[in-house]
């Protein structure tokens, strides 16, 4: 039974070892070597790695393995400062929670311009008016309570009176709390024109045009110019006869804005509709050739008279006989379809020849052409 | 800097196919790569796709030029090709002249080329076809300001 022990205490042995052997293997895992350590910030879960790439410099061309494997690492390195944080349960789900993160980012859209001051700020700034600070509340000797100053329920609420006495001066008849009333709601339309007349200058031309088509006195000079060409042009001709001051010049960009496509379409579509165009300029032209079919059937007639020419004179026997017409000429070759037709040399088309028509191996229009 | 629009296409297609015909669909469908053609201040430039993108982060008043220059469009819009288009219209030129070495100083010097200073001329060139010139050698020759190499004489009148 001692073979027995032996094999039983190198079995329990060799679980030691390997369990020892995996612990190593998972810490191994778990933990990185870095030689600078890496700067977080965990409310933006981030990680800044400022080791000198050398293993990534190092491998060159194909640099996949390396790149996973640094990406590991720090995610590895990142895992385990954020299991560090200070954990809660939120419904049978275990939560880090973050801290405030650290890294300011950059604005996502541009900075506001500043508006253009309204009426009543400029006003108060040309005559130096400074904004009073005032109380919310006011004493009501009415209510016999602290009322806010403006708003709901406001202290000296004209419109809520129940009494009015009849003015000295004015009409017994007339209706003084409707009056009241009327006033009021003037007020408040005219409070909220000028709002939005304010408004309209701050943001300049994008306000409908309308804007401008109420005269009020208090109107910019480009709203004052629009009102102007809208009345030029709402004549019964649409402007044509209306005149024009001695020195006033054309308003600009009264056209309409051409649109055009933008600068990176679809390229594919845009080769497309090219080859599309290019195909129906070709189609539109005549596959045959008036001119180009009477100098290639002369051409033919030329070097026939060629031959029969260096065949004459080889017979007489003439030294570097007349080349005749060919000296600049490569062989024609013999014609491809389409445009040739040796045997109506000597025929002529009784009918007008149609021009531009697709005809393929057609008829010969026209005669021979000499000069 | 924008794409044309058909009507300039269709104009500008139409010259450049007077020196290259069918050709030109190799220029616009090219196998090496999207090539397309931008205006920009009235000029049209033959630019890589690649390019245009860099291009594209230059404002419009810095940029001076991109890719290849094709040609302008004149203030009545019409097209007119500019040397510069040389090299890309060369490979594809349908009707080519070519001249003798005596004649070639002349002509890059802005004359015309005589009957006599012709080596050799394509088959099939009629009268007013647009050409590309050629010296003996094979290198295409750019012409000084006057930019139409019209044969003022067809191949046939020519061999005569």
């Amino acid at each position: 039974m001692s073979l027995g022990g032996a094999m039983e205490g190198q079995s329990v042995e060799e679980l030691l070892a390997k369990a020892e052997r995996d612990e190593a293997e998972k810490l191994q895992r778990i933990t990185v070597h870095k030689e600078l350590e890496l700067e977080f910030d965990l409310g933006n879960l981030l990680a800044s790695d400022r080791n000198p790439p050398t293993g990534l410099r190092r491998a060159g061309a194909t640099p996949e393995a390396e790149l996973q494997a640094l990406a590991r690492d720090n995610t590895q390195l990142l895992i385990n400062q954020l299991w560090q944080l200070p954990t809660e349960r939120v419904e049978e789900a275990l939560v880090a929670r973050l801290p405030e993160p650290t890294t300011r980012l950059p604005r996502e859209k541009p900075v506001p311009r500043p508006r253009p001051l309204t009426r009543w700020q400029q006003f108060a700034r040309l005559k130096g008016i400074r904004p009073k600070k005032k109380t919310n509340l006011v004493w009501d000797e009415v209510s016999g309570q602290w009322r806010r100053r403006w708003g709901y329920q406001r202290a000296r609420d004209d419109t809520k009176e129940w009494l009015i006495e009849v003015p000295g001066g004015a009409d017994p008849l007339e209706d003084q709390f409707a009056k009241r009333i009327q006033a009021k709601k003037e007020r408040v339309a005219k409070n909220e024109l000028n709002r939005l007349r304010n408004l309209a200058r701050a943001h300049k031309m994008q306000v409908p045009s309308s804007a401008g088509m109420h005269p009020t006195g208090h109107q910019s000079k480009e709203e004052l110019g629009r009102a102007m060409q809208v009345a030029k042009v709402s004549t019964a001709s649409v402007g044509r006869f209306q005149e024009r001051l001695p020195k006033e010049k054309n308003p600009r960009g009264s056209g309409k804005k051409r649109k055009f496509q933008p600068l990176f379409g679809d390229f594919a579509a845009e080769k497309k509709s090219q080859l599309e165009l290019l195909r129906v300029m070709n189609s539109k032209k005549p596959q045959l050739d008036v001119t180009r079919a009477t100098n290639k059937q002369m051409r033919e007639e030329d070097q026939e008279e060629a031959a029969k020419r260096r065949k004459m004179s080889q017979k007489s026997k003439r030294k570097g006989g007349r080349q005749g017409p060919g000296g600049k000429r490569k062989g024609a070759p013999p014609s491809q379809g389409g445009k040739r037709n040796r045997a109506l040399g000597g025929r002529m088309n009784s009918g007008p020849p149609p021009l531009g028509s697709k005809r393929k191996g057609g008829q010969h229009q026209g005669g021979k052409r000499r000069r | 800097m924008r794409p044309l629009t058909e009507e300039e296409t269709r104009v500008m297609f139409e010259k450049i196919a007077k020196y290259i015909g069918e050709n030109l669909q190799l220029l616009v469908d090219r196998p090496d790569g999207a090539y397309c053609f931008r205006l920009h201040n009235d000029r049209v430039y033959y630019v890589s796709e690649k390019i245009l993108k860099l291009a594209a982060n230059i404002s419009g008043d810095k940029l001076v030029s991109l890719g290849t220059c094709f040609g302008k469009f004149t203030k009545t819009h019409k097209f007119r090709l500019h040397i510069t288009a040389l090299d890309y219209l060369a490979p594809y030129a349908k009707y080519k002249v070519w001249i003798k070495p005596g004649a070639e100083q002349s002509f890059l010097y802005g004359n015309h080329v005589l009957k006599s200073g012709l080596g050799r001329i394509t088959e099939n060139t009629c009268q007013y076809q647009g050409v590309v010139v050629y010296s003996m050698a094979d290198v295409p020759l750019k012409h000084p300001p006057r930019r139409s190499w019209l044969p003022e004489e067809s191949t046939e009148t020519v061999r005569r």
